[in-house]
């Protein structure tokens, strides 16, 4: 690691500094997107939830990576709108993992008790009051482990922006690598730099959870160090933890 | 005398003259600092049907599940067949036992759960010849007619090549029952075997175990909430209350004349 | 908007060449993904500690690092210890790493998920450590996670995309290096974007209707 100059890692950092950027504005976007998609999907008019529906089922269907392209060198060539290729960026990512984020908005916008719903029509609230006054406040403290994981795939999603010019922490490892010749000491780092970014999101999560839950009265997540996340295992794995256990404790 | 039991080290039978299948011996458990078991010693001779009653947390389940080192004692040691089970001895010290040694003792006695535990993805015959076939060395052939012969004795001949899923809670006990005697054991333990069943189905599954008990010599360490089915097999009742036993006797004594306030209440509470 | 069916038509032979290789990728990728993350699995519930331990710092650095770097590990780094692979290897490799560190917590919930009646079952009959693991808890744990290790591969195909970067021909490299030949972007781009979501939809869809019937 001696062929690592002051310049070198003045490289790598900024990269760090841009990746926290892209990864900040994305998350802003994504959660936007989330928000406005994953409500729309609990509209009570069809059109609103199939648009919305199929909104998320296209984002999530093509690869962030294919759509990154497209706009990067199709909006352009086909449409004549050329972004700045920071903004690119954070257009690819939001709009992508934004989808991913409006299925855990519309899971804990569902998992809200339907009395609460109906508790709100009987004290006359409007809709858009019994949406922001009654269901977010309780459904958004669910939200924040499983945005957690989105977030941390958001971080390691922004590596793609290196492909396209943008000078973020890959970007930067390339150009290292090309001026020292080696591979083996710039990779080693940045993967080290990534890992810590999210070791630092997840705690931050964790703070924002434990006072999300304090604020709906409930008992705050037991406290653990790590970096440890739970991995969301989708709906089947989760319902097979309901499972009885059967035994014969007694 | 089939059984000897007591809570204090000066009443303990003083003899055990091997014939005893198992000897707990000042067993104490405790989960935390909740005792469920007292310097528990008991012995139980070859080919008799003991029978554990007493109100819930009293300490009966645990027996059994430490008999399948499903848990393992705090104090004391437990023989079956003369062998311990928990410890072995080393050097002539006793010493803990290996998961080989207690796998070896094990083999003696069979189990059947209160919520059956059969294996939702083996068809009731591989449910029966499993273990014949991968622990005692059977052959495919032998395991199966001996699986077939036990599916007779418990009426479910027909019900062969069904997933457990498909067959009824009384069904699928019978099942557990034939699949814990596929092993042969000496011992057979009954855990609460009917209480996760539906109503109707209780008197099938008491049937086939009081077949089983007039018929065979195998040895049955059984608690129940069913009283008039301990009355029917039991040659011994142990009342248990607080992790001792209170109260030991032939059915009939304990049925009909308890002695202690605790069995009477107990008794009166259940019948 | 220019659109040019022409260059559609002449992409066509270069996609197929392209899905080949992106399903080529995908199979062996998860091959590696399922045996490798039960691998992860097990480890990890080990009581050893010098064995539990350090695979579980390890997935854990692989999950939360990104992919695409670590294609350029394996692709540039490993040349300098005298390991070359070819981009394709290189991209199988490093999506089947990748996502072993996924299965693997499926796995782990699909094993937590075996009723504890069923080990004491196993005790109670005697059967070995080997077999109690091998007739009874891994059968029961692996059909509940079915669905979600089948998400995971959706997921590794939407990410296949990345060994393109490394030089790999899959539908990405293959409409790169059309549209670098003929300076026609739009179309090839669009059009395996479109093949994704038409690969990914109704896999997914399938993956849904898994999880409904297992669940009932």
């Amino acid at each position: 690691m001696t062929d690592l100059t002051w310049g070198l890692w003045e490289l790598l950092l900024n990269g760090v500094w841009l990746t926290v950027q892209l990864t900040v504005l994305s998350a802003l976007l994504g959660a936007a997107v989330a928000f406005v998609v994953g409500a729309a999907r609990t509209h009570r008019l069809r059109s609103v939830r199939f648009l919305s529906g199929a909104y998320m089922e296209i984002f999530r269907g093509t690869s962030a990576l294919v759509l990154m392209f497209w706009i990067f060198f199709v909006l352009p060539v086909a449409f004549g709108w050329q972004l700045l290729p920071m903004w690119a960026a954070v257009l690819a990512l939001g709009l992508s993992y934004g989808a991913y984020g409006s299925e855990i908005v519309r899971g804990s916008l569902a998992a809200v008790a339907p009395a609460q719903q109906e508790a709100g029509i009987a004290l006359s609230f409007s809709p858009w009051q019994r949406l922001t006054k009654i269901v977010l406040p309780q459904a958004w403290p669910e939200m924040i482990p499983p945005a957690n994981n989105l977030l941390i795939e958001l971080l390691k999603g922004t590596a793609l922006v290196s492909i396209m010019g943008v000078a973020d922490i890959t970007f930067g490892a390339s150009l290292v690598r090309n001026a020292t010749g080696q591979s083996a000491p710039v990779y080693t780092i940045v993967l080290v730099m990534y890992f810590v970014l999210a070791f630092v999101m997840t705690r931050g999560m964790r703070v924002l959870e434990r006072h999300a839950k304090a604020g709906v009265g409930q008992a705050p997540p037991a406290k653990s160090f790590g970096v440890r996340r739970q991995v969301t295992v989708p709906r089947q794995a989760d319902a097979s933890r309901d499972v009885p256990t059967t035994g014969g404790a007694s | 005398m089939s059984t000897e039991s007591s809570t204090s080290k000066e009443t303990k039978n003083p003899a055990v003259d091997g014939s005893e299948l198992i000897e707990f011996k000042d067993v104490t458990k405790r989960f935390g600092s909740n005792v469920v078991l007292d310097n528990l010693c008991f012995d139980v001779s070859s080919g008799k049907h003991v029978t554990l009653i007493g109100p819930s947390g009293s300490g009966k389940t645990t027996i059994l599940r430490l008999l399948m080192t499903l848990v393992k004692p705090e104090e004391g040691t437990i023989k079956v067949a003369g062998e311990y089970l928990t410890h072995e001895t080393k050097n002539g010290k006793l010493v803990p036992a290996s998961e080989r040694h207690s796998r070896e003792v094990r083999k003696n006695i069979g189990m059947v759960f209160q919520q059956f535990n059969l294996f939702p993805n083996m068809k009731v015959l591989r449910n029966i010849t499993e273990a014949p076939v991968h622990v005692l060395g059977l052959s495919k052939d032998e395991a199966e007619q001996r699986a077939r012969e036990l599916l007779e004795l418990v009426g479910l001949t027909e019900h062969i090549d069904k997933y457990p899923s498909q067959l009824s809670g009384g069904q699928q006990q019978r099942v557990a029952i034939a699949r814990a005697l596929a092993m042969r054991p000496q011992v057979l333990l009954l855990d609460e075997v009917t209480s996760a069943l539906d109503p109707e189905l209780v008197a099938g599954v008491l049937d086939v175990l009081r077949d089983i008990a007039h018929t065979t010599d195998i040895t049955m360490l059984c608690v129940t909430h069913e009283m008039n089915f301990a009355r029917d097999i039991s040659d011994d009742v142990l009342m248990f209350d607080e992790g001792r036993v209170i109260e030991s006797g032939s059915p009939e004594k304990i049925f009909s004349e308890p002695e202690h306030e605790r069995t009477r209440e107990f008794l009166s509470a259940v019948l | 908007m220019s659109w040019d069916w022409s260059a559609v038509s002449e992409f066509m032979p270069r996609l197929w060449e392209g899905v080949l290789l992106t399903l080529q990728a995908l199979v062996l990728g998860s091959l590696i993904a399922f045996a490798l993350g039960l691998v992860w699995a097990l480890a990890q519930r080990s009581s050893l500690k010098i064995v539990s331990w350090p695979v579980t710092a390890v997935t854990e650095f692989i999950r939360n690092t990104p992919l695409l770097v670590q294609l350029f590990f394996l692709y540039f780094v490993l040349p300098e210890w005298n390991i070359t692979l070819t981009a394709l290897v290189a991209g199988v490799v490093g999506l089947g790493l990748h996502y072993s560190t996924y299965t693997a917590e499926v796995y782990r919930a699909g094993i937590d998920g075996v009723p504890v009646g069923q080990w004491e079952a196993c005790t109670a009959l005697s059967l070995p450590r080997s077999r109690t693991w091998s007739a009874v808890i891994l059968p029961q744990a692996i059909r509940r996670v079915v669905p979600a290790l089948g998400n995971y591969v959706i997921a590794m195909l939407k990410d296949s995309p990345m060994i393109a970067i490394i030089g790999a021909l899959e539908m990405l490299g293959q409409a790169r290096q059309f549209s670098a030949e003929t300076f026609q972007p739009t179309e090839p781009i669009t059009v395996i974007g479109i093949v994704f979501i038409l690969i990914a939809y109704p896999a997914s869809l399938l993956m849904r209707a898994l999880e409904r019937r297992l669940v009932h």
